[in-house]
């Protein structure tokens, strides 16, 4: 795969969607004074009369949400992914249990966000999503992914958490590519017969450029873009592990509950094979640049490869 | 059946709320759980609503168009099931098999789970956000339709109910109509115990409301409350009823203890023969 090249943060993508989907008049969006920083701002410049403002009173935003879809209304409602967290229970009560197709999106996950520090660097918001019943999990890896994954929650008929990025990273697709993209269908974008990276978001660019250096050393991994945390893209997990025989995961999340939590029972359950995990280890975050960060935290290229020759080695 | 079961007369809604009280002593005894007193404070209320023209087709109880009421309390579900009893939409073994696996009356009110529930209710605080983006997309539907929330007056302790109040306002929508049971009891104790929330009308107007304070057990007041409530149009409506937690049953009035407990036998044949 030749380098990539600098698109957007995936939050580009949430927005730039948002406008392509407004020609159906079911949809709505719903802010908690972060407009502009989650990019729905896009939308409400050209449809201020489907846009509503909440102030920052995310509980109170969420069970909006709830009764507009009731009424047969496509309803997006976004702030930080650490603040979505504030009305958890509300999402959990409110919106999946009856079973309300509402779309949350959190933006800003992660250490990725950087300096603005541990209290806004959601950590664990795939492991609280994944927990509950019918909810839908995506955290895609580029801006025209999340473009193109937000398109496809109009149809989607229940309800979903979609975490983007503040930052912007290289790009996977490109304006062909992206559009083969499948919630719950996990993504093949390298193959390679000696181990399987699973990642996801910000850590797929991370993973292809440790796949290319183990390359280097004859070690030939199969990457995957798992955008679709929940529902998992089980067959595709089967296949990897058969053909690879051990699996390293990759995300901007605890190593708890997350991605790698997900792969991890999966695979307990089904298909055991040596599983490393490269994530956040069970601790909080701090401010600082970005690269500093993701060194700080083990989150680099270089994390990835060594937990791939560890996971090679476990499995030999 | 039309679009409203009309607009019934005092005598008419006061023996349907004489009927919704045997039924919630009756089913809560059956499920020796509930909630039965803060059903029997609230039913004159919902009684008194569903009564005077409310939008509603009981052979087709998800109608697009209908009224919503919200229970926001969800616990006095049994005092939403005796109403649904009442106008026909779900049958006495319904009712009687409340809290069992598989009823289709749950613990507390849900709307996957029973015809004419508007609302998955059970955790406080949440249905009057809830009423607000139903109201809002009855605007976008250029609808009539109006939409009516009840809370408790604890329930009113959760901050959410406030950033509903706010935003409500905000939004001014004059189809969102609030009804607040005043009983002064909560879970553990009474309201003030707990802690006091004071005027509640004063509050609501300071958040931009049109209130009105009535007495939820006279159905003269609840009806005209009810018809100044629709009569307001550029504000969102809040009822603040006062009313008795136990209403009807001598040994549950104003008792905290049957907030959240049911009667025995003994008090069942004592309840029954009090409301007959």
């Amino acid at each position: 795969m030749s380098s990539p090249s600098i698109g957007g943060a995936s939050r580009d993508g949430y927005g730039s969607a948002l406008l392509r989907i407004a020609d159906n008049p079911r949809v709505v969006v719903l802010e908690a004074d972060l407009g502009k920083s989650t990019k729905s701002c896009l939308f409400r410049s050209q449809h201020p009369e489907r846009t509503f403002s909440l102030g920052i009173s995310e509980q109170n935003m969420m069970l909006v949400a709830a009764g507009l879809a009731e009424a047969g209304k496509i309803p997006f409602a976004s702030t930080f992914a650490i603040f979505t967290e504030r009305g958890f229970e509300q999402i959990r009560n409110g919106i999946a249990r009856p079973g309300f197709a509402v779309h949350v999106c959190g933006s800003h996950g992660g250490i990725h966000t950087g300096s603005d520090g541990s209290s806004a660097q959601s950590i664990e918001d795939f492991a609280i999503y994944r927990s509950i019943p019918g909810m839908t999990v995506i955290h895609p890896s580029d801006d025209l992914a999340a473009e193109e994954l937000t398109v496809q929650l109009q149809s989607l008929g229940g309800p979903s958490y979609m975490r983007t990025a503040r930052n912007k990273t290289g790009r996977i697709y490109d304006s062909g590519t992206s559009k083969g993209l499948r919630i719950g269908k996990g993504s093949t974008l390298r193959n390679g017969n000696d181990a399987a990276i699973i990642a996801c978001g910000v850590m797929v660019e991370r993973a292809l450029n440790a796949a290319n250096s183990l390359s280097g050393e004859g070690v030939e991994c199969t990457v995957i873009d798992m955008h679709t945390i929940k529902p998992l893209d089980e067959e595709l997990l089967a296949n990897v592990a058969n053909r690879c025989g051990c699996i390293v995961t990759a995300e901007d999340h605890s190593i708890i509950g997350g991605l790698g939590g997900a792969v991890a029972e999966w695979s307990a359950l089904n298909n055991p094979v040596p599983i490393e995990m490269v994530g956040v280890m069970d601790r909080f975050g701090e401010s600082g640049s970005t690269e500093d960060l993701m060194r700080e935290m083990g989150l680099n290229p270089e994390d990835i490869a060594n937990s791939v020759k560890k996971c090679v080695r476990r499995r030999n | 059946m039309g679009e409203t079961l009309g607009r019934l007369s005092i005598d008419e809604l006061e023996e349907m709320s004489k009927n919704c009280r045997l039924d919630i002593v009756r089913m809560t005894h059956a499920a020796r759980s509930g909630h039965p007193g803060g059903s029997l404070s609230a039913i004159d209320l919902i009684v008194g609503l569903y009564g005077s023209n409310f939008r509603f087709k009981t052979d087709d109880p998800s109608w697009a168009d209908r009224d919503r009421f919200i229970l926001s309390k969800g616990h006095a579900s049994p005092a939403m099931y005796s109403i649904l009893h009442q106008i026909g939409v779900i049958g006495k073994e319904d009712i009687m098999s409340f809290r069992e696996i598989g009823s289709v009356c749950q613990g507390h009110v849900d709307m996957k789970w029973t015809d004419g529930v508007d609302f998955s209710a059970g955790s406080l605080g949440m249905g009057l956000s809830f009423g607000l983006g139903s109201a809002l997309a009855a605007t976008m539907d250029s609808s009539e339709r109006e939409v009516w929330v009840m809370l408790g007056d604890g329930e009113t302790q959760e901050g959410e109910v406030w950033e509903a109040a706010m935003s409500a306002s905000f939004h001014q929508t004059g189809n969102l109509k609030a009804i607040i049971d005043r009983n002064g009891i909560q879970n553990d104790d009474f309201v003030n115990v707990q802690m006091e929330i004071g005027d509640i009308g004063s509050k609501f107007s300071a958040f931009g409301w049109a209130t009105k304070e009535i007495d939820g057990h006279d159905m003269n007041e609840v009806v005209k409350a009810i018809d100044w409530a629709k009569s307001v149009n550029d504000q969102p409506v809040a009822i603040i009823a006062n009313t008795v937690k136990g209403k009807g049953v001598s040994f549950m009035e104003n008792n905290p203890d049957f907030h959240g407990k049911a009667p025995s036998d003994d008090e069942l044949a004592i309840a029954l023969e009090e409301l007959m």
